[in-house]
């Protein structure tokens, strides 16, 4: 049986890599040149313990249980996890009030661990928080992760299971016999498929419209972002949120995995045709900065390492839409992913895997014996003991040659990341964390450069930055 | 690996204190992480170097060789292709190579790491993400070390030495530069290069503006320039845009410090090592010198200050002990000063940037006095005071007195 999944984000990355258990021919078909460019690549990095999400909703569902198999998701994927914990924080009355329903919608919403803290316990733990404070809601579940990694991880894992990745084809139709999808049509191929799993994130909308299934308009709402250096990265150890309102989760302040700090999101809803709207705005970006002073006033905004937005898709009903399609027999929704898309995602992989296409939708899966859950994360070199380390350079001196310096990335990672499909300047960077330090690639871009272009076999001229048209240098200057 | 004097970077700071040091009978390891000594002095191709040190006018890498040359003729172990992974505080160093990893225990440390260029993220310039966007040492990298084009028409922010420098190697090469944006009301470079990059060339130089927004979903396409006010804030309606496919950013130079995180004290003001006049730093066994402690303007300085801290690094190795000198303050006008700390002994050699430009400024320190008809932030101060000018003080404060 054959099988497609639209869109390498973390939601269809991890549906693949949970179908790549059972015995089906599977292919994802991604726009893009890389594995989660898109929603994926930039949001928050938060797994959220559930509180937030209203009762009975497909989030509050699959939250809670997303959080949790992440544990065990990240030991088999090899892909790094930080258990924070966060505090949604209290300044006024009002504000108290908020927090008491959020415990309370937390435990129906089967949420572990949730009490609330004063202001004293909350200081003791962030002492660098605005001393107003009066109490936070802390959720011990919560933690960060690198949403990019996650899909990676599940990538490399599918297709050592067998699953097909076919990079940088857009779905542009679909061929129909009846109410069942033939094939499925890109701007380069075409691919036959006995069923098609829609995970298109921004785009899910449209490409249920072009399947002819059910869909919720999707909206992109735009969060820019500001990420600091590690040197300001142990100011503050949890997520802290700020009480919600209705709309949003506010303007967030956390740690990242590599030790930055991370600012924002903010949330502006944009027209449906801005889906490629990725630009910051001097206006985002003031917000960002004063609201954040609000909750911690010592950040220092000098130490701003760089800045960016990413899009999330969001429907009028502000939930995930996860069904089989009724009209296109063999066609399956996992639309609408905003937050908590990226928490959710492993239980919803689960979910869409046995509850929607084996029992709902009736296909007879049978299991894989020769299945293997384990894929294993290109070795972090600088982490080794240096015993360890001798012995590695010993047996491939590019274990030695620091390439980046900032964050100390050896060339060895760099050819590791190319060979595991990493094609352009972002390939690498998001693989290896290479140019996302302070320097942002000032010493080490062109010598990635000439380490893509020595085992790509290409021109530098061909090596793009994340996009076809983003090149990066154009003809010699002398021949 | 045992040594009397580890020197961190072998640029014209590290070379001229690893020769110096071992002509003061010390046994150096110079280490680089690139493939050759010279550091950044590799790839600036032009002139205008050794004006003052060898007295006549060299490009880059001819400055370089003088030094590089000369390393093989002492006790000097150069490593390159070699990174420093750390320095700890019982005066050991782990270094990493293709070679091997490696500790290396030390007497002393002569630390010539240089600076980095500030980059396009940290300037929270709003608009896209594509590529096409360059620091000035990049460009100036890809053109003159890896001779690649890096686009067909620039624009630059910053008119920086650098920046300045690369507007005339990309007209030079055939790629149209439409301008230079200055965020100060006047330049932030050498007044030569203002001259001789920009004005012989024809390429405007727009003061009191700057860049308010990128677009470009994957190249660069267009770039967005406001003027800005007093305060440099864009002034609504006064935004123009330039198609181009290229942004060159000189907009300032960070000396790089983070090894030494924890080790030694930095200096608030220039975010360098904070030294003595005999670029001693607070740790007594670590000394520096170049654009890691303050940038400079000219790399003849640079390598006279390496010299120093190579000289008395050798002499601390062999159990010579310095006091840690009296203070020296920032005063009036004054923006940025190296060093910040004097050992009594030698005349004081002090370097010096006013906060803004004056017309007739008189330099104050200590019981010296010197009138000066111009001063300019972009124009470093070179200066020996005498030392029984400031004989006696217990903190030296250097200020320029507006007339």
């Amino acid at each position: 049986m054959k099988v497609i999944v639209v869109g390498a984000g973390v939601v269809g990355s991890l549906a693949a890599r949970e179908l790549s258990k059972y015995d089906l021919d599977i292919t994802i078909i991604e726009k893009n040149l890389d594995i989660g460019w898109g929603v994926t690549k930039a949001n928050s990095a938060i797994l959220h313990a559930g509180y937030d999400d209203p009762v009975d909703s497909n989030r509050a569902k699959f939250c809670a249980k997303g959080n949790a198999m992440y544990t065990q998701l990240s030991q088999e994927l090899d892909f790094e996890i930080r258990r924070t914990g966060s505090y949604v924080v209290a300044f006024s009355d009002q504000e108290v009030k908020t927090i008491e329903e959020l415990y309370e919608q937390g435990r129906i919403n089967g949420v572990p661990g949730l009490e609330i803290h004063d202001r004293n316990t909350l200081l003791e733990k962030e002492p660098n928080l605005n001393k107003d404070v009066k109490c936070g809601l802390w959720a011990p579940t919560a933690g960060i992760t690198e949403p990019w990694m996650v899909a990676i991880a599940a990538v490399e894992n599918a297709v050592a299971n067998g699953v097909k990745l076919v990079l940088n084809e857009k779905v542009v139709g679909f061929e129909k016999k009846g109410d069942q999808i033939k094939k499925v049509i890109t701007d380069k191929n075409s691919y036959e498929t006995d069923l098609v799993v829609n995970a298109a994130g921004l785009y899910a909308d449209q490409v249920a419209l072009l399947a002819g299934a059910e869909y919720v308009p999707l909206h992109p709402r735009r969060g820019e972002y500001i990420l600091l250096d590690k040197k300001m990265g142990s100011i503050i150890k949890s997520v802290i949120f700020p009480t919600p309102t209705k709309t949003s989760k506010g303007i967030l302040v956390l740690p990242t995995i590599d030790g930055g700090l991370l600012l924002g999101p903010t949330a502006v809803d944009l027209q449906d045709d801005m889906k490629d709207h990725l630009e910051t705005t001097a206006q985002g970006l003031e917000q960002i900065r004063n609201f954040t002073r609000t909750l911690v006033p010592s950040l220092d905004f000098s130490q701003t390492v760089k800045t960016f937005c990413g899009l999330r898709p969001e429907s009028p009903q502000k939930d995930f839409f996860v069904q089989a399609s009724k009209v296109v027999k063999n066609f399956v929704n996992l639309m609408a992913m905003r937050s908590p898309g990226l928490t959710a995602a492993p239980a919803i992989a689960e979910y869409v895997t046995q509850e929607v296409i084996q029992q709902a939708m009736g296909f007879k899966l049978s299991k894989r014996k020769d299945f293997n859950p384990i894929r294993r994360g290109i070795k972090k070199i600088v982490e080794l003991p240096l015993q360890e380390w001798q012995e590695l350079v010993k047996g491939d001196p590019k274990a030695g040659r620091l390439i980046c310096y900032c964050n100390e990335v050896t060339e060895a990672e760099i050819v590791e990341a190319i060979k595991r499909g990493a094609r352009t300047l972002d390939g690498v960077k998001f693989r290896t964390r290479a140019m996302f330090g302070r320097c942002q690639g000032g010493f080490c871009s062109i010598k990635i450069m000439k380490i893509l272009e020595r085992e790509l076999g290409k021109d530098m001229s061909e090596i793009v930055l994340k996009s076809p048209q983003s090149w990066i240098v154009d003809g010699k200057v002398r021949e | 690996m045992k040594t009397d004097v580890l020197v961190i970077g072998a640029g014209a700071a590290g070379m001229a204190a690893a020769l110096s040091a071992a002509k003061n009978g010390a046994r150096v390891i110079l280490t680089d992480r690139d493939e050759r000594a010279g550091g950044i002095l590799n790839q600036c191709i032009h002139n205008g170097f050794g004006l003052h040190y060898f007295k006549e006018e060299l490009t880059g890498p001819e400055y370089a060789e003088r030094f590089s040359t000369l390393l093989e003729n002492y006790q000097i172990t150069l490593l390159t292709d070699c990174h420093v992974h750390n320095v700890k505080p019982d005066r050991k160093a782990v270094l990493v190579s293709p070679k091997g990893v490696f500790e290396v225990e030390t007497k002393s440390i002569v630390y010539t790491a240089g600076a980095r260029e500030r980059p396009f993220g940290t300037l929270m310039i709003p608009g896209d993400r594509p590529s096409g966007i360059f620091t000035a040492g990049v460009a100036q990298k890809y053109m003159n070390i890896e001779n690649r084009i890096i686009g067909k028409r620039a624009l630059i922010l910053g008119s920086g030495d650098i920046g300045m420098i690369m507007a005339r190697r990309l007209t030079l090469e055939g790629v149209e530069v439409v301008a230079v944006i200055e965020r100060l009301p006047y330049s932030g470079g050498l007044l030569r290069n203002v001259i001789q990059c920009l004005e012989d060339y024809n390429i405007p130089l727009y003061l009191s503006s700057t860049v308010v927004e990128v677009r470009g979903k994957e190249r660069l396409e267009e770039v967005v320039v406001a003027q800005v006010d007093n305060n440099y804030r864009p002034i609504p309606g006064t935004e123009r845009i330039f198609k181009v496919d290229t942004l060159v950013l000189s907009v300032g130079l960070i000396p790089q410090v983070e090894l030494l995180w924890g080790l030694v004290q930095l200096d608030p003001i220039s975010k360098g090592v904070s030294c003595s006049n005999i670029g001693q730093s607070s740790s007594e066994w670590i000394f520096s010198a170049g654009n890691c402690t303050v940038v400079y303007d000219l790399v003849d300085y640079v390598t006279m200050e390496g010299e120093k801290a190579g000289k008395y690094a050798a002499h601390y190795a062999k159990g010579e002990r310095f006091e840690t000198g009296v203070p020296i303050e920032i005063g009036e006008n004054v923006g940025v000063i190296f060093p910040r700390r004097y050992v009594s002994g030698e005349d004081l050699v002090l370097y010096i940037r006013s906060k803004k430009p004056i017309e007739g400024a008189t330099l104050v320190v200590g019981n010296f006095e010197r009138r000066f008809e111009d001063v300019m932030p972009s124009e470093m101060i070179r200066i020996k005071i005498p030392s029984q000018k400031i004989m006696g003080f217990e903190r030296i404060v250097v200020s320029l007195k507006e007339e």
